[in-house]
């Protein structure tokens, strides 16, 4: 007969035993999330990297916009009210730094529909132990992509005669905002791709974050917009971000707390988003 | 009808129906444009309350612009229909007809005009429709639609000289930031003498769109400006006719009959 004592021991002992083997699974867990997340970025960054047509767009876009934003409506700024110190290259700096990081983002979902379409990331399914890991490989592919663009558009708003008047923290927190930006659209394009599985969804994609970021006070202050324009900016919580990022360049911050909530918002539910359309696709089959 | 007016009457119908048939080819075209015609709109209104500004309603002075954003959508539809004829043999078979090559491209080119056509009524509706009357009138009006269809047909030809020279349908989308490039460096948004920045301003001036652009706009925001509205149609003359020659020289390679 085996006394309460030696049936307490063999309890602790079987404890113990799942704790380290909850433990083990774990560490296996998190292991398959980061291998498959570090495998499918590399991929993605692969890809675009070896691929002009993949990489050329995302770094042209935002750059055509800047230019075309810069040089044909500099003029802006002596419109009365317009008091912006770092001058209008910085104003519209802030504009295309938040754009590309969106469209990074977005451009990331038309590969990640190719995908879908070629039956790559059917295969890829199944061999991923963790298939969340591929949203988070995809976002961090989508985040090194938008860096390179990033460096591009910055080069060329200095080049242009941008002035930063922001400390090295507040220029921290301008691309902390486009990072989170980035991240969140992301999560919306691999959301579409994964629920549409087809490029032909790119429309979906890109059209509603086009209209976002445009129905923001892009080209003058939004104290200085009219009428029904004025009110849809007011609303659109990427004013918030665009806003906080113009106030951080300006070294005049406002509505960063404001920013960054929005960001995280953004990112949750979008990321909820890219989720549950993962499970659609993985149902899908 | 002779010979070679039945084949440009049975391309133009196919061209049609087939725009037609696809909703996404007429639609597109018609509400992008003008989604940014009333970002733009509202976002810029505030200039013009600068010195010199020929407007007070930016509307007005935007109008222009879808037209011209239609005329791009109308290359990149046209283009690739004939590529994808190319890609699935359709051309080659027509080869075999006595189909001339003139026949072909005109018919190509009947589709381009039937949606810059719809693109264009509606954009002079949705004009009036915000309380924008052009100053040129009702005489005005139908002169606006005919610069418009020129320059849809000019841009259209560039489409199909690209589909006949690459014979694939990527190639024509990659003419897309191209062509979108002369757009945006050109008076699109601000009047060139009012342009600050000297090197946007110079290119804006070298660039022939900023022509074709002033000119349709002359005629809701100015009236009758004979000097803009010939630089208009002498543009869009000359790219109807450069692309058409360009065409048929790349139609010489595309159509070998042995």
């Amino acid at each position: 007969m085996r006394d309460e004592a030696e049936y307490k021991g063999d309890s602790e002992a079987v404890g113990l035993g799942a704790r380290r083997c909850r433990d083990a699974v774990g560490v296996t867990a998190v292991r398959d999330f980061r291998n498959v997340s570090l495998a499918v970025a590399w991929r993605t960054l692969h890809n675009v990297l070896h691929n002009p047509s993949l990489l050329l767009p995302g770094i042209l876009f935002p750059l055509l916009n800047f230019v075309a934003f810069f040089g044909g409506l500099s003029r802006l700024r002596h419109i009365p009210g317009f008091d912006y110190p770092p001058g209008y290259a910085g104003f519209q700096f802030c504009f295309v730094l938040l754009q590309s990081a969106a469209f990074g983002g977005v451009f990331t979902g038309f590969g990640i529909a190719r995908d879908f379409e070629y039956g790559f990331s059917r295969r890829l399914m199944l061999s991923a132990p963790r298939r969340s890991g591929l949203v988070a490989g995809y976002a961090i592919g989508a985040l090194f992509r938008w860096l390179i663009n990033a460096a591009v558009v910055t080069a060329v708003a200095f080049a242009a005669g941008m002035r930063v008047e922001g400390s090295a923290a507040d220029v921290a927190g301008i691309y902390l905002l486009a990072v989170l930006v980035n991240v969140a659209f992301l999560f919306w394009a691999c959301g579409v791709a994964m629920r549409f599985q087809s490029v032909q969804a790119g429309p979906i994609m890109q059209t509603p974050v086009f209209l976002i970021l445009f129905f923001a006070p892009v080209y003058v202050p939004l104290k200085l917009l009219q009428g029904w324009i004025h009110a849809l900016a007011s609303g659109n919580p990427i004013t918030r971000v665009l806003e906080a990022n113009r106030g951080l360049l300006a070294g005049q911050p406002v509505e960063v707390g404001a920013a960054y909530l929005v960001t995280a918002g953004l990112i949750f539910f979008l990321g909820l988003w890219a989720v549950f359309n993962l499970r659609h696709a993985e149902a899908k089959g | 009808m002779t010979g070679t007016a039945l084949q440009v009457y049975h391309l133009a119908r196919r061209s049609v129906v087939r725009q037609a048939r696809q909703p996404a080819n007429v639609v597109a075209p018609v509400i992008f444009p003008l989604a940014l015609l009333a970002v733009n709109s509202g976002g810029l209104q505030s200039a013009t309350t600068i010195a010199g500004f020929p407007t007070d309603r930016f509307v007005a002075f935007a109008l222009a612009i879808p037209f011209m954003q239609g005329a791009l959508f109308a290359t990149m539809n046209a283009g690739t229909d004939l590529a994808r004829d190319i890609q699935t043999g359709f051309l080659s078979r027509l080869s075999l007809t006595p189909v001339r090559g003139v026949a072909l491209i005109l018919g190509q080119l009947a589709g381009v005009a039937f949606v810059a056509t719809v693109q264009a009524v509606v954009y002079v509706a949705v004009a009036y429709a915000v309380g924008v009357h052009p100053r040129a009138g009702a005489a005005g009006v139908v002169v606006l639609l005919g610069l418009a269809i020129a320059i849809a047909i000019g841009f259209g030809a560039v489409g199909v000289f690209m589909a006949l020279r690459t014979g694939t349908g990527e190639s024509v989308q990659g003419l897309f930031p191209l062509l979108f490039v002369f757009l945006i460096i050109s008076s699109m948004n601000f009047p060139r003498n009012l342009i600050e920045v000297g090197w946007f301003r110079w290119l804006a001036t070298a660039n022939p769109v900023s022509y074709l652009i002033e000119g349709l706009r002359s005629l809701v925001i100015e009236g009758w400006n004979g000097e803009a509205l010939a630089l208009a149609f002498t543009i869009s003359a000359a790219l109807i006719t450069i692309s058409l020659v360009a065409c048929g020289l790349a139609l010489r390679t595309r159509m070998t009959r042995t």
